[in-house]
C-alpha cells in the first residue's frame, strides 16, 4: 500500500477546466471518497491517478514517485470500473486472472490464485462461465476479484456499485467495508451517493465544478459542512436551508424570517464578521434534528402541511413557510403528526448551522476538532 | 374470420405474383445447378439425361482454367490478409486516438476509393504499377486491391470499434498490461467478429474481379479465374455452355464454402458490451 498525493493538479480539455488546481494527500492506508455531482471531475480525478488521462499541470504522487507520466501499467494500482469492463470472450477464471498472465505467472499458479479470490467473493463456482452468463452482482465481484487478485499499491473505483440494484448495493458496500477493515488498503473510491460516501470513507472530498471544496472525516462533512453546497449535498434528506436576517439584541443573535422564530443565539465573532458584511445570513438545520412542537417554543420552525411521507421506522413531514420555502423535517413514526393545516417543529440550538452571505459556514467560538 | 371476395382474390393475386417473381430469381440458379451435369447443355434449363461428370473431366484437363483457380486463391487471399491487417490496425487508431479531424480522414479515404479501384482511374493505376516495375506480378494485383477496399473495410471496422468500451484496455492496462498485449488479448478478440466480416467481403470482391487483373497481368500463368474464364469461350465469341457451366460451379465453390464455413464459426455474431 502506498500514499496518493496531487499537487495542484489541473486537467483541460480544450478550455474546459475539469479539475482546477486540486491538491490533497491520502495517507496510507486511507480510504477517501470523492463525493460530488455529475460533471464535477471525479472521474477524471480518478483516472489520472491511474495514467488514463494526463494532467495538463500540476503533479501526481503514488508512495515516494512522481508517476505524473508514468504509463498505467507500470502504476502497481487495480482499479474496477463502473462497466465492470469484464473480457466478453473469457471466462470467469481468466478474466480474474488476466493481471497475472501479463505478469508472466504460470497458468495452474493464476487459476488457483484466481480461485482462491473468487471463493472470498463466493463465485468460485461460476469460473468456468462467461461474463455475459452471470448476474450483474456477479459481474461487480468478478472485476472486484481481479482488482484484487495481485498486489496492488492503490486501489481506485469508479462508481462500482451504481449498475447494482439497492439490496446488492448495501450487500457490496457492506463487503467493501469489511475488506478495507481487513486489508487497510489504500483506496480512492468515487461516487455521487453521499450515503456510499459516509458509509465507506475515512475522510470525503466533496468536490463542485472541478475543485475540492471540503475534504473531511464524514463526521465532520455531516456535521459541520464548509458550504452550503456540502450542507446541500450530504444527508438525506438534504439539510433544510433557510435564508434568514440576523440582528443582534441583548449581546445575542435573533434570526428573523416568515415561519422563523430562533431567539438568543450565541454571539460568536465569527457571526460579529459576518454580520459586519452583511445581515443575510443562511440558517441550516438537518430534517432529523427537528422535532415536534408549538409555535411557542424558543426555536421553531412553522408553515403549512406540505407532505407527510411514511418511511417505515420514520417519518419525513415537509412543511411550506410563508414565502414558499419548505422545510423538512424526519421524525419518528411513534410522534404523532396531527394533521393540522398548521405545523411547528423545535430544534436545540446547538444543532443550528448558519452560514454567511457567501455560503460559507460561521464556526461557532473556540471549536474542537471533531 | 371471412374474407370476402374481393380480399380472397387480392390474397390469391399477391401469392401468385410472389411465386412468379421468386421463380424468375431461381431459374439461373436452376440452371447453374443442372447444367454442369448435362452434356448437352444449352441455355435453356433441361434436367439432365443422362446425369454425367464429362463436362467437369474436359474442364480439369484445362491447364490454364485450372492454374486460374489457383491464382484466384493466391491473389485473394493475399489481398484479405492485407487488407484485413491493415484496417483493423488503421481503424483500431483511427477509433482509439484522438486526432483531431479523424472522421474527416475516413470519409475522403472512402469517398477516393470508389475512384481507385474503379475504371476511371485503370490508366493512372497501369502508369504507376508500371513505373514502379510491378507490372504482370501477383503483388501489383494485391496491392491495388487493398487499396481499393482498404478505406470502406476501415470504414466498417471504425464503426464496430467505436462500439467497444474502451474499459477493455484501459483495464488491461492497469492491470499490467502494455497498450500492445492489451490490443492482443483483450481489443482484438473482441473485433475479430468485425473483422470476419471485412474478410468475408475483401474476399468475395476480389475473388469475383475481372478488370484489375486482366489490366495488370500479362501471362497466361498469373491470371485468376475471372479472367481464365474467357477461356471456354470459341474464337468467335461464343460460350461453350457445358464448360463453362462447369467451371463457373467450381469457381463459386470457395466463395459458398468461406460463407458455409464463417457462419458455422463464427455465426456472424458480435459480442459487443456486457449488458449492464
Ligand atoms: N475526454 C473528454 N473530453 C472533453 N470533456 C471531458 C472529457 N472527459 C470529461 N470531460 C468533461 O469533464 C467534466 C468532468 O467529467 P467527469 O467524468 O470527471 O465527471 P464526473 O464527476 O465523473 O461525473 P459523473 O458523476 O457524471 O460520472 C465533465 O463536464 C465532462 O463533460
Ligand atoms: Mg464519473
Amino acid at each position: 500500500m502506498a500514499s496518493v498525493e496531487f499537487q495542484n493538479v489541473t486537467k483541460s480539455f480544450g478550455s474546459f477546466n475539469a479539475v482546477s488546481d486540486i491538491s490533497f494527500k491520502v495517507a496510507d492506508g486511507e480510504f477517501i471518497c470523492l463525493l460530488g455531482p455529475s460533471g464535477c471531475g471525479k472521474t477524471t480525478s480518478l483516472r489520472m491517478i491511474a495514467g488514463l488521462e494526463t494532467p495538463s499541470s500540476g503533479k501526481i504522487m503514488i508512495g515516494p514517485d512522481d508517476v505524473t507520466h508514468l504509463h498505467p501499467k507500470d502504476r502497481q494500482i487495480s482499479m474496477v470500473f463502473q462497466d465492470y469492463a469484464l473480457y466478453p470472450h473469457m471466462n470467469l477464471a481468466d478474466n480474474i486472472a488476466y493481471p497475472l498472465k501479463v505478469r508472466g505467472e504460470s497458468v495452474e499458479k493464476r487459476h488457483k490464485r484466481a480461485k482462491e479470490v473468487a471463493d472470498v467473493l463466493k463465485i468460485g463456482d461460476l469460473l468456468q462461465r462467461l461474463p455475459s452468463q452471470i448476474s450483474g452482482g456477479q459481474q461487480q465481484r468478478t472485476s472486484l476479484a481481479r482488482a484484487l487478485v495481485y498486489p496492488s499499491r492503490v486501489y481506485l473505483f469508479d462508481e462500482p456499485l451504481s449498475n447494482l440494484d439497492a439490496k446488492l448495493r448495501l450487500e457490496a458496500r457492506g463487503f467493501l467495508n469489511h475488506l478495507q477493515r481487513d486489508m487497510g488498503m489504500t483506496a480512492v473510491y468515487v461516487t455521487h451517493d453521499q450515503a456510499e460516501a459516509m458509509a465507506l470513507a475515512t475522510r470525503i472530498a466533496v468536490m463542485d465544478r472541478g475543485r475540492i471544496v471540503q475534504f473531511a472525516p464524514p463526521i465532520e462533512i455531516y456535521r459541520r459542512p464548509a458550504t452550503t453546497f456540502v450542507a446541500n449535498f450530504v444527508g438525506n434528506p438534504p439539510m433544510n436551508m433557510i435564508p434568514v436576517e440576523g440582528i443582534v439584541e441583548s449581546e445575542q443573535l435573533q434570526l428573523r424570517a416568515h415561519g422563523v422564530l430562533v431567539r438568543n443565539l450565541p454571539l460568536s465573532q465569527g457571526i460579529k464578521a459576518a454580520l459586519g458584511k452583511g445581515a443575510a445570513l443562511t440558517l441550516g438545520v438537518r430534517p432529523e434534528h427537528l422535532s415536534m412542537g408549538t409555535i411557542n417554543d424558543t426555536n421553531t420552525l412553522s408553515g403549512n402541511l406540505f407532505a407527510n411521507e411514511n418511511m417505515g421506522p420514520e417519518k419525513l413531514v415537509t412543511f411550506e413557510r410563508q414565502d414558499g420555502g419548505r422545510v423538512t423535517a424526519r421524525i419518528f413514526t411513534d410522534d404523532m403528526v396531527e394533521t393540522t393545516e398548521n405545523v411547528a417543529f423545535t430544534f436545540d440550538g446547538a444543532h443550528a448551522t448558519l452560514f454567511d452571505a457567501e455560503g460559507k459556514r460561521i464556526a461557532a467560538d473556540g471549536e474542537r476538532p471533531l | 374470420m371471412r374474407l370476402s371476395f374481393g380480399q380472397l382474390l387480392a390474397r390469391i393475386g399477391f401469392s401468385a405474383l410472389a411465386a412468379i417473381i421468386g421463380i424468375l430469381f431461381a431459374l439461373p440458379l436452376i440452371w447453374f445447378i443442372f447444367a454442369p451435369f448435362n452434356a448437352r447443355a444449352e441455355l435453356g434449363i433441361a434436367i439432365p439425361d443422362p446425369w454425367t461428370l464429362q463436362n467437369f473431366m474436359t474442364v480439369f484437363g484445362n491447364g490454364f482454367a485450372m492454374r486460374g483457380l489457383l491464382n484466384s486463391l493466391i491473389q485473394s487471399v493475399g489481398g484479405v490478409i492485407l487488407v484485413a491487417a491493415a484496417a483493423t490496425l488503421a481503424a483500431y487508431a483511427l477509433s482509439r486516438s484522438s486526432i483531431p479531424g479523424k472522421s474527416m480522414i475516413t470519409y475522403i479515404l472512402l469517398l477516393f476509393s470508389s475512384v481507385v479501384s474503379g475504371t476511371a482511374a485503370m490508366v493512372p493505376i497501369f502508369l504507376i504499377v508500371s513505373s514502379v516495375g510491378l507490372m504482370d506480378t501477383h503483388i501489383a494485383v494485391i496491392l491495388v486491391f487493398a487499396g481499393g477496399l482498404l478505406p470502406t473495410a476501415m470504414f466498417i471496422l471504425r464503426d464496430f470499434i467505436d462500439g467497444i468500451p474502451k474499459t477493455y484496455e484501459e483495464s488491461a492496462m492497469v492491470a499490467g498490461a502494455s497498450p500492445v498485449q492489451a490490443f492482443f488479448d483483450v481489443a482484438l478478440p473482441v473485433i475479430r467478429p468485425g473483422i470476419v466480416v471485412v474478410v468475408v467481403w475483401a474476399f468475395v470482391n476480389i475473388w469475383g474481379s475481372f478488370l484489375i487483373p486482366f489490366i495488370l497481368l500479362r501471362s497466361d500463368d498469373l491470371m485468376p479465374s475471372s479472367v481464365a474464364i474467357y477461356s471456354f469461350y470459341s474464337e468467335a465469341g461464343t460460350p461453350i455452355v457445358t464448360l463453362l457451366a462447369a467451371y463457373s460451379l467450381i469457381y463459386s465453390l470457395p466463395v459458398v464454402a468461406l460463407y458455409l464455413f464463417v457462419s458455422w464459426k463464427f455465426g456472424f455474431r458480435f459480442f459487443g458490451g456486457i449488458k449492464a
